[in-house]
């Protein structure tokens, strides 16, 4: 037998590995945080990995884990040995399913990184809501607590299961547990094989669905059996508990890591006990272990097989001393008695406490709702609740409640942290590598050393510019501090920037080690910072290093990846290995993770790691604080009430402080927030040259964050403009006599460079010098902030007298969604912004899951903004999967209400003006000037009403907004729109409601990571298609225009922005379902995100995406409704292709393979070619009586 | 007719001197076979060029860095692929099928410019079993402040690197500009080269009109270009133990005579291959035969070489005085009217 090995991996590769191992078919769908498990299976698989039987487990993705889970039924009905993975909404789409495999007890496991179900808000963090949502589904529960956990008690759930005849739910906390890197000591094959009975299997195998022995299931039963059917399981699962005992012994026997389905620590005669089950319980266990030894009489009951629910179990492990218990629940159920556990454990008690035994006291808590912290005090504070005469029979810890006051206070100075344990916390940007280096650190100190470490990593809440912070420890024990570091032994900022603003020392300890990439050495350092950081570093007696690791990393060829450099001083510093040996295994880490890279890239790292302590020196520390620097505020001051009370709190990282009161109660939150989010993450932005500049406005159209501006204005504008603003004569007869600029947002750009590459205007004198050029933003940025106010100061045009049918009128327009945390170079937001900036005042946002509602609404701030008015795009996210119905529900009730309005407007006639009724029933409203005129009349209308003051009249007053025209746009990607909404889509297509989809389409899950959709196109790599998307990509396009009475367009705006500009015009215009495909590109497409715009022109000019409009308003007039709008394809696919790495690394990882789906990739093109100009020539009008579109 | 074709470059006996240039010919087994077939001697497989290993090395890396670590629920964009392999592994795997599939001595190519991780290369194609290497050394001095003599270093130290790390021979290929070819190539000569090919043919960079863009394109030889090589062929070839390659212009059997002549040991073709198709090595190498024999020549070992600087009755005529001539030729030629 093989020696079992010692691996530092996180949570979700713990329970693929056994999955993988144990499984002939895994179905899956990708959700976070459980689509790593998904994505390992089907990387293992690609590489022909096997399984314990000798297969390679078939890996397939589904359309939706509603899809998953039938196909996990299928095959397991059909014999074969089947697993999932998913989380949250992605387990409630299961469910149905989950109720027919218990049923037909069908052995399963799914492994669920637990996590949160949208509410008031989407969370993608941990918590026990979805789990807890399937309690009655009838399967198994299982509960693991830490990485080795998972690894283990996924080993026990497919073995026990198969003897079981009943499903498992096997979950563990998202994030906390599925993201945590820790040491584990893994099962070899053969341990995997001894603990499956090949009895069962056989069975299992016995028992499908075979024509050889037909039988019938899944009937449809009656009143008269159904009953005493459904109660036929019964004994299976009264089985369930000693069966899973049983394999966790036999786990034990063969590792020695003992499990018990309930298990108890503390004191033996505890007189207060909590009960938990999930990661919490590794603080929870500290705290407990930490109050023993000072005498005090609890301990913990630690809850791992939570369904069946294992009364006797508990009882038996109960010591018989127990007066008080506290039950959290990491999960909240609004209305009821309790939460699950507190309420099972009741019963529990009820019915097995023995007779004259009296029943001990049990309060429920819930805390750690998505992933918030839970910590050792927060455990005291619970003991000490249970201490009260009167203790909150209801509570929670973690929070202040100051509403329904039911938070415990807690003392966050204890600590249960030993002293010969390393912490350590880095912070870093996700561009410089900090994280994948800690994740690094922890593995070279787990698998090289006797110690054992543990490495955990927060990510903002942005995609470009996300700051990382990295919490490690490193123990001479097994480490299950399930909480972030707050008392850290070892400090490092990789970005010198962030002591701006940040208070990175916060959670330093006194005396710990503070390591700093700085611009300034040893001896200048000081000046540079804060004084409020110097008074930490004095107060804490901080041992204050510097290196310059981005001298470093230029030097050896890094770029801004300093991530090395700063590993190799850590490590000189931390002293958990003596330095050469540190230097020795990082090097030997730096080739296991890049050795296939090549060797330029190794040799650049080990550079990197050679200059990196030669440029570390200790800074002497002064005595005094001095200089005149002070950290500034996340907000700037000014901003809404709301803004300065909430929105700068969470910016500054301290939303865990902001009580119950403080938040909105129903999940609205205002908008206009991310311009007080003053990021400045570029290192160079774009500076205006109007000497060559020709008014084009593409610079400011292709900008992902809305950060290059145009405005036209009259010259005495200009009057107190700084001196250093920049004005030119504005182009063009509308504009006549008027100035006009173009301006960078210097705080909100990105740096991306897209502006500058689409730029055509290029000067005479030197060709690499444009209209706007990349330049270094720092010399710049005091200029700019001054430029940028005065732009901002300047009125808006006037929007009734702008041609919104050019770029330039799109672009003199004000954005409506500004500065969102889109990665740089976003391929998707400039079509947001440009749909904001045409229909943003009056426009509905129903957007799907995905890119689009985070960079749209995840918090701290929102993208969507308003115009001068207070006007703009109101916005919400209701699911992934039904985005098209949930839109669409907008438009019925804007019709309703408009037919009300109507309605009463016609009743009230006589009283507000025959003339004013009439005018407002009959306006058209198809332009800007009929909408302006329109709002007019219905603020004359409300006036009239209220003067009135009538019920009737009131009541118009109230619902006469709808009478102003309303744009409802359904947004969203491409997994929702081609895979996991397309039914509820396809239905919306059908029903003729003037609804707008937009699809913005990367031809992957962008959000979740780049895993393969049926928007990818024919040989394409993405995960879950690791050897190539085999399949074509569907024309979603096409599907619409057989409907007939949909508008469809396929635009790409750096192909042509004229015909997307047009394509959103006549969209919206249409009194019915239209339709726009968006070519958006994205960093899973593996392209310079810089030259996104070309990649766009290219894919038009090969074919690969040609320019369609399909206006069924053009067949009522007789003509043909299909244009297209793209030239005959001049280039061949693969000239496009190898230049993107999603294509291109097929090539190198399979070139027969890529050459021959890239030859069918050409004929897709042809042939696609072939019918779209076939189609440009059909006559074709379909009467659609549903939303009335006549000649 | 018995004439002896054969010949010596980089001590590998050759059936003639025929050899076929480092061009996308060279890079296709089954092609290579035709043109042995056709009677090629040897065959120079394509370049691996510097900037192609690192370039793509450095383009993979960043495809996997970009974006990743970054956000929590996209921490990564890219499936992490197993057996990816960058320009490298399919030349080595081109050395490999070729060597099955021909018997005539492959040589290995590489271009490059700077020391560095991508000379080592050199040694896993050596591995993977070419008979001898090319260096192609590609390098186009920009900085006012260095001179010929450091560019010479430059030269010689990257010469040294890759003949240190094989064992087989080595052919250095340069380009026509150096103040002193006679001296640079003593240098590269010292620092191990066993042979130089002579011209390197550079990628000349063009000017797009319609988008402002540089846009470097490769043209095919023309026939003149050999000129060049000769004088040069014809002047070192008296001074230096290397094996000498004429490569640039070869076109035509006379072509091959003047260079044999001249004092080169082989050339080396691509632009004529390319045009006329492998069987044009059959054709060409009959018209030397022809030629030979009609000139009562019995082997190309006793030509080659006969008309080189110092055994050429008139020697000036590779120095300056050669200029005037060439020019009373020129107008002669093409009557200007």
């Amino acid at each position: 037998m093989s020696p079992r090995s010692f691996v530092t991996i996180d949570g979700n590769e713990a329970a693929s590995l056994i999955a993988h191992q144990a499984s002939e078919v895994i179905a899956i769908y990708p959700i976070t945080p459980a689509s790593p498990m998904g994505e390992l299976s089907d990387a293992w698989s690609a590489v022909g990995r096997k399984s314990i039987f000798g297969t390679v487990p078939d890996v397939i993705e589904m359309q939706s884990e509603a899809g998953a889970a039938g196909a996990v039924h299928g095959a397991l009905q059909a014999g074969a040995m089947t697993t999932t993975f998913t989380a949250s909404q992605g387990l409630l789409l299961m469910i149905p399913n989950m109720f027919k495999i218990a049923g037909e007890l069908l052995p399963t496991v799914f492994h669920i990184s637990a996590r949160t179900v949208a509410t008031h808000a989407l969370s993608i963090f941990g918590d026990h809501s979805d789990v807890m949502a399937c309690r009655s589904t009838g399967w198994v529960m299982l509960a693991s607590n830490s990485v080795q956990e998972i690894h283990d008690l996924a080993m026990v759930a497919h073995a026990a299961t198969l003897e079981a005849r009943v499903p498992f739910l096997h979950f563990f906390d998202g994030f906390r547990s599925s993201h945590e890197v820790n040491k584990i000591e893994v099962l070899n094959a053969d341990d995997i094989r001894s603990m499956i009975d090949e009895q069962y299997i056989k069975e299992f195998r016995e028992r499908a669905m075979n024509p050889d022995h037909p039988v019938l299931r899944g009937t449809a039963q009656n009143p008269d059996v159904f009953f005493q059917a459904r109660e036929a399981c019964n004994p299976f699962y009264d089985a369930v508990p000693a069966l899973v005992q049983k394999y966790m012994d036999k786990l034990a026997a063969l590792v020695g890591r003992q499990y018990h389905l309930v298990d108890y620590v503390g004191a033996p005669d505890a007189e207060r006990m909590v009960v938990m089950m999930g990661s919490g319980v590794g603080a929870a266990e500290e705290a407990v272990e930490a109050m023993v030894a000072r005498g005090e009489k609890v301990g913990l009951l630690k809850i791992r097989l939570y369904r069946p629910f294992p009364s006797e179990s508990l009882m038996a492990a109960m010591p018989a001393t127990v007066r008080q218990i506290a039950v959290l629940d990491r999960t909240k159920e609004p209305g009821a008695i309790g939460e699950p556990l507190y309420l099972d454990v009741i019963a529990a008690l009820t019915e097995q406490l023995p007779a004259g035994r009296a029943m001990p006291r049990v309060i429920g808590g819930r805390y750690g709702l998505s992933s918030k912290e839970f910590t050792p005090a927060m455990v005291v504070s619970v003991f000490e609740e249970l201490t009260k005469a009167q203790p909150k029979r209801h509570f929670t810890v973690g929070i202040v409640d100051d509403v329904t006051h039911l938070s415990l206070k807690y003392d966050s100075e204890f600590s249960t942290e030993a002293k010969d344990v390393i912490r350590a916390v880095f912070f870093g940007l996700g561009s410089d590598g900090t994280v994948g280096a800690s994740k690094n650190s922890v593995k070279i100190v787990g698998e090289n050393t006797p110690m054992y470490a543990q490495g955990y990593f927060v990510y903002d809440s942005k995609k470009a510019g996300s700051v990382t912070v990295s919490h490690l420890r490193f123990s001479p024990r097994p480490i299950n501090s399930s909480y972030l570091v707050s008392r850290a032994s070892f400090v490092a900022c990789h970005q010198f920037n962030f002591m701006e603003k940040m208070d990175v020392l916060e959670m330093a300890e006194p005396g710990a080690t503070f390591l700093l990439n700085s611009p300034y050495g040893a001896d200048e350092v000081w000046h540079q910072l804060p004084i409020e950081t110097q008074q930490q570093i004095i107060d804490k007696r901080l041992r204050f290093y510097v290196v310059d690791g981005v001298k470093v990393a230029l030097e050896a060829g890094m770029g801004g990846r300093i991530n090395t450099v700063m590993q190799t001083c850590f490590f000189a510093l931390s002293g958990i290995l003596p330095r050469d040996e540190a230097i020795d295994e990082i090097k030997k880490a730096i080739k296991k993770t890049y050795g296939k890279r090549g060797e330029s890239i190794l040799n650049k790292n080990f550079a990197a790691v050679d200059g990196a302590l030669g440029q570390m020196a200790e800074v002497k520390v002064p005595s005094v604080v001095s200089g005149t620097l002070k950290r500034q505020p996340m907000v700037a001051a000014g901003g809404t009430d709301f803004v300065q009370r909430v929105v700068a709190i969470l910016l500054a990282g301290k939303g865990d402080l902001l009580p119950v009161s403080a938040l909105p109660l129903d999940g609205t939150f205002p908008t206009d927030t991310a311009k007080v989010e003053k990021r400045s993450i570029a290192l160079e932005i774009p500076i205006w040259d109007p000497s060559i500049c020709i008014d084009c406005a593409m610079c400011a159209l292709v900008c992902p964050h809305a950060a290059i501006r145009m405005k036209p204005y009259a010259p005495e504008t200009l009057a107190g403009a700084p001196a250093t603003f920049q004005s030119k004569e504005s182009k063009g007869k509308d504009f006549a006599g008027m100035q006009m600029t173009i301006q960078v947002a210097p705080d909100d750009c990105t740096g991306c460079g897209v502006c500058v590459e689409v730029c055509p205007a290029k000067s005479k004198e030197a060709v690499k010098h444009r209209a706007i050029n990349m330049q270094p933003k720092l010399d710049h940025l005091e200029r700019e902030r001054q430029n940028f106010e005065f732009f901002l100061s300047i009125p808006d045009y006037d929007r009734t007298k702008v041609n919104t049918a050019t770029v330039k009128g799109t672009q003199i327009l004000r954005p409506l969604f500004e500065y969102s945390g889109a990665c740089a170079g976003c391929g998707e937001t400039p079509y947001v912004k440009l749909m904001s900036q045409l229909f943003g005042d009056r426009m509905m946002i129903g957007n799907a899951t995905g890119c689009s509602s985070i960079y749209g609404g995840n918090l701290p701030t929102t993208p969507y903004s308003v115009d001068a008015a207070g006007r703009g795009p109101t916005w919400n996210n209701s699911l992934f999967e039904d985005n098209a119905e949930f839109g669409l529900g907008f438009r019925l009730a804007l019709d309703q209400k408009r037919e009300y309005a109507e309605y009463l407007l016609k009743q009230q006639a006589s009283a507000v003006g025959d003339d004013l009724v009439k005018a407002i029933i009959e306006s058209a409203q198809q332009d800007e000037l009929e909408i302006a005129a329109q709002r007019q009349r219905v603020a004359e209308l409300v006036q009239k009403c209220q003067a009135l003051g009538t019920p009737d009249a009131l009541r118009l007053a109230s619902v006469s907004d709808v009478l102003v025209v309303r744009s409802v746009w359904i947004l969203g990607g491409d997994g929702w729109a081609f895979d996991i909404g397309f039914g509820g889509l396809d239905h919306v297509l059908t029903t003729g409601r003037n609804v707008n989809i937009l699809v913005l389409d990367t031809g992957v899950y962008s959000n979740t990571g780049g895993q393969a959709s049926k928007a990818t196109p024919r040989g394409a790599v993405a995960k879950f298609a690791a050897s190539g998307k085999p399949a074509r990509k569907k024309d979603l396009g096409m599907i619409a225009v057989a409907y007939g009475s949909v508008y469809v367009a396929q635009i790409a705006v750096g192909a042509n922005p004229m015909q997307a500009i047009k394509a959103f015009r006549e969209a919206e215009s249409y009194h019915g379902v239209s339709l726009i495909l968006a070519y958006s590109q994205c960093v899973a497409h593996g392209v310079n995100m810089t030259t996104g715009m070309a990649h766009q022109k290219e894919a038009v000019q090969c074919g690969f995406w040609p320019l369609y409009r399909y206006d069924p308003r053009e067949a009522h007039k007789g003509g043909t409704p299909f244009q297209l709008d793209s030239r005959k394809p001049t280039s061949n696919f693969k000239d496009f292709a190898m230049q993107e790495a999603r294509f291109a690394m097929l090539a190198r990882t399979s070139p027969n393979r890529a050459e021959q789906l890239f030859e069918l990739a050409q004929r897709d093109i042809d042939d696609q070619w072939h019918y779209y100009e076939q189609m440009a020539g059909v006559q074709r009008d379909i009467v659609n009586e549903l939303n009335e579109v006549e000649a | 007719m018995s004439i002896d074709l054969t010949t010596k470059y980089l001590g590998l006996k050759l059936r003639n001197p025929l050899v076929v240039a480092a061009c996308p010919l060279s890079g296709d087994a089954e092609t290579l076979k035709r043109l042995e077939d056709a009677g090629a001697s040897a065959a120079v497989l394509p370049s691996l060029f510097e900037e192609q290993i690192a370039h793509e090395e450095q383009e993979v890396n960043r495809l996997y860095e970009y974006g990743s670590e970054s956000f929590a629920e996209s921490l990564t964009h890219f499936p992490e692929l197993h057996a990816y392999h960058t320009g490298t592994k399919d030349y080595l795997e081109l050395i490999e099928t070729a060597k099955a599939k021909v018997q005539m001595p492959l040589i290995g190519s590489l271009n490059g410019a700077s020391p560095g991780g991508w000379t080592s290369y050199a040694k896993s194609m050596v591995d993977a079993g070419v008979d001898a290497m090319e260096l192609n050394i590609y390098y186009i001095p920009t900085d006012p402040d260095m001179c010929a003599l450091d560019v010479e270093k430059k030269y010689a130290e990257l010469v040294a690197l890759v003949k240190d790390s094989i064992n087989v021979p080595l052919a250095v290929k340069i380009g026509p500009y150096f103040t002193s070819m006679p001296r640079l190539l003593k240098r590269i000569a010292d620092a191990g080269a066993d042979g130089i090919v002579l011209f390197n043919r550079f990628l000349e960079p063009d000017i797009d009109l319609d988008s402002l863009t540089v846009a470097p394109n490769l043209v095919l030889s023309s026939r003149h270009e050999l000129r060049l090589a000769l004088r040069w062929i014809a002047i070192l070839s008296d001074q230096t133990e290397m094996s000498i390659a004429a490569t640039g212009g070869v076109h035509f059997a006379d072509d091959v005579i003047k260079a044999l002549l001249a004092g080169a040991d082989v050339v080396q073709m691509a632009t004529a291959l390319l045009r006329y198709g492998p069987p044009y090595v059959k054709k060409l190498l009959e018209e030397v035969e022809r030629w030979l024999d009609e000139h009562e020549y019995t082997s190309v070992e006793q030509m080659t070489g006969s008309l080189s600087r110092g055994n050429s009755p008139d020697p000036s005529a590779f120095e300056r005085a050669n200029y005037m001539k060439a020019l009373t030729s020129f107008t002669s030629e093409f009557p200007t009217g």
